[in-house]
């Protein structure tokens, strides 16, 4: 087990440049997921501290030795692929089995840790089946299993979730994060699922163009994104953006969506505003869970306001409201008893200690 | 769908005029049999004719009675021709020449396609085009430079290459080496790359990776490549007619024609009976792997 580090690393492709100058740190026993759309260079990281990419400038050292000339089977890592990679020809035993053989382990040393990895992801029956006769889920515990007996330093996965159905995958996300608390390796998980990466990671690293955006434990990225990209792609339904102006009330500031919607901004932050009041493409963020039914004796911060529904999505425990201001989609949640329909008139709340203020020019939260 | 219809046929709607699945199911299957019928009648004439001459004697034969009758069957061919000692060399020539030439081609292309298919170097797109279009020259203009070649050589080492069998082990993979090199990189490129990731992070090098993970999955591949070098060695021509002569040095196709046409005397019930169990090992072998060579051949096709 160790410690992963990643200084300036960038990776760049004939003219295409897939990681530019990335710095983390990943601390023993850590759980970190790499989040972002396709193509945000989270694979193309992955794959540099595997070995299976070369490093074009800077250094990754794992357990503090830099690794940029190892080859992949010195580094001590182990990967679970999206498609699992299998070895077709052999037997589940033998596919986890493969890399002891390799490394020309004792046979008793092998026997008893392929039956302790089959045991810790309950796969004991399974052993003698070759890869063509289990179902995905099995064959992704198979590619944990093969992870888990190397006893390696790092943990490498690689989208595994995204070849499983929507009900198996929670329930793979679960084992997973079962066997992380079990073998307490460090792991550097990649996935484009903001759920994935809010559920298991201790800390998440949202990649976007091949920079970071942002790292942090997944509640502090949820309530406080640094970035508008951050802000938009952590959460769902997405944090909805309206077009604003900061205007002065005296010794308060007001955001102005329309001539109709204007929202005080609370006392807390109006010196962090102030700053601000001049600036021209401000955006205006609330996640839709803060734009609720209006409720009597509301607290402080919390405004009562009127619109004219477009649709409602009724999901069982909450319903989807979705309206225009300012010529921005936005999305609430409400409850089902409150009434919601679709084109009806309704009155809402805004949650104001909850806003967000986005400089659309720069992408930053202000 | 129907407004078409209606806004055609005004106020009064007309019926349109549906088609039938199961009409046109039964058509396309009158005209499959029809077309295979045509095949198999025009594949397996010149075998059959090949096989009724076998049994015939040569006074039959030029006798230029119904020639798709047999009036005396006799097995004096094949008895005549298994007794004859070179007969029997030749199919001992073929024998080790092509199963040599498939190891020695399996060995050469097996990790050329592996290389190509999977080694990302500089050129390597160019190189394996270009392994191609080498298959692509015909031998037909190859046999005069190489047998130049081979003359050369002597004259400067002093080692003889002509009219030795075994010449023909360098000169084949010629033809066999692109061409089931080819092959075996496109089916080495449906098998996913995470397959041999896997294998590095695991530990494997290069090597243990292309014997141990590589070569058993790419197996039908690796097969339909064997059955074709094996096909071409076989029957090759043009080569061991050139570069061998010596009668204990021919191989099967130049043996018999050689041997069994003495001037302009055909012993045409000897020459079909030779031809027809030369015809035999390669139809064996298809046989036994036919379905392998079509999985290895159709590669990629049904690969979501």
């Amino acid at each position: 087990m160790a410690d992963v580090s990643i200084r300036k690393v960038f990776k760049r492709y004939d003219s295409v440049e897939a990681v530019r100058g990335i710095d983390l740190e990943i601390k023993d026993h850590e759980f970190v997921v790499l989040v972002g759309p396709s193509g945000c260079g989270k694979s193309t990281t992955l794959r540099m501290i595997a070995g299976l990419e070369e490093i074009t400038a800077g250094e990754i050292a794992i357990d503090d030795i830099v690794v940029n000339d190892v080859p992949p089977k010195d580094r001590d890592i182990a990967m679970v692929f999206q498609n699992y990679a299998l070895y077709p020809h052999m037997t589940v035993a033998e596919n986890m089995s493969f890399g002891l053989r390799l490394k020309r382990f004792p046979k008793p040393e092998i026997k008893a840790r392929v039956d302790e990895a089959a045991r810790i992801l309950d796969i004991t029956e399974l052993l003698d089946r070759k890869p063509k006769a289990l179902s995905g889920g099995q064959r992704q515990r198979v590619a944990m299993g093969r992870a888990i007996v190397r006893h390696p330093k790092v943990f490498l996965f690689d989208e595994p979730l995204s070849n499983l159905d929507a009900k198996l995958r929670v329930q793979m996300r679960t084992e997973i994060k079962r066997v992380h608390q079990k073998v307490k390796t460090t792991t550097v998980y990649v996935t484009h699922d903001q759920v994935e990466a809010m559920t298991l990671a201790d800390r998440v690293v949202v990649m976007n163009h091949g920079v970071i955006e942002q790292v942090g434990p997944p509640n502090e990225l949820y309530h406080a994104p640094l970035t508008k990209f951050v802000a938009g792609f952590i959460g769902s339904p997405a944090m909805n953006f309206i077009p604003c102006k900061l205007e002065d009330a005296g010794d308060g500031l007001r955001v102005r969506l329309t001539g109709d919607y204007a929202f005080p901004v609370p006392q807390a932050r109006v010196a962090r505003y102030r700053p601000h009041l001049a600036s021209p493409n401000l955006l205006f963020g609330v996640r839709p869970e803060h734009v609720a039914e209006s409720r009597p004796h509301a607290e402080p911060g919390i405004h009562p306001f009127e619109v004219g529904l477009d649709v409602t999505e009724p999901m069982g425990m909450e319903t989807l409201v979705y309206f225009k201001v300012n010529g921005a989609e936005v999305c609430g949640r409400v409850s089902p008893t409150a009434g919601a329909a679709d084109n009806a008139r309704m009155r809402l709340a805004i949650d104001m200690n909850n806003m967000h203020l986005i400089d659309d020019a720069t992408g930053m939260v202000l | 769908m129907t407004s078409v219809t209606v806004d055609k046929a005004g106020p009064t709607r007309a019926t349109p005029k549906y088609g039938s699945i199961k009409r046109d199911r039964a058509w396309a299957l009158r005209w499959s049999f029809v077309f295979l019928t045509l095949f198999a009648f025009a594949f397996l004439i010149p075998p059959i004719y090949m096989f009724i001459t076998s049994l015939k004697t040569s006074a039959e034969i030029s006798a230029a009675k119904n020639p798709w009758w047999v009036f005396n069957p006799t097995l004096g061919n094949y008895i005549d021709l298994l007794a004859a000692p070179q007969y029997l060399i030749f199919f001992k020539n073929s024998a080790i020449v092509s199963v040599s030439v498939v190891v020695i081609t399996m060995l050469i292309a097996i990790p050329a396609a592996f290389a190509l298919s999977r080694m990302r170097f500089w050129g390597s797109a160019t190189l394996a085009t270009g392994v191609f279009l080498t298959y692509l020259i015909p031998e037909t203009l190859l046999f005069l430079p190489l047998f130049k070649m081979f003359a050369v050589f002597n004259e400067l080492t002093g080692i003889q290459l002509l009219n030795r069998w075994w010449v023909l082990l360098v000169v084949y993979p010629t033809l066999t080496v692109p061409f089931a090199t080819w092959i075996m990189i496109g089916y080495f490129a449906s098998i996913p790359k995470e397959l041999d990731e896997a294998a590095i992070i695991d530990g494997a090098s290069w090597m243990q990776t292309l014997v141990r993970v590589f070569v058993p999955v790419a197996l039908p591949g690796i097969i339909a490549a064997t059955i074709f070098a094996f096909t071409v060695s076989w029957a090759q021509f043009l080569y061991p007619l050139a570069f061998t002569t010596s009668i204990d040095q021919l191989v099967l196709p130049v043996g018999i024609i050689t041997t069994l046409i003495k001037g302009d005397v055909f012993n045409w019930g000897q020459i079909m009976t030779g031809a027809l169990l030369g015809a035999a090992p390669p139809l064996i072998i298809y046989a036994f792997l036919m379905d392998y060579y079509i999985a290895g051949l159709t590669a990629g096709s049904t690969k979501g």
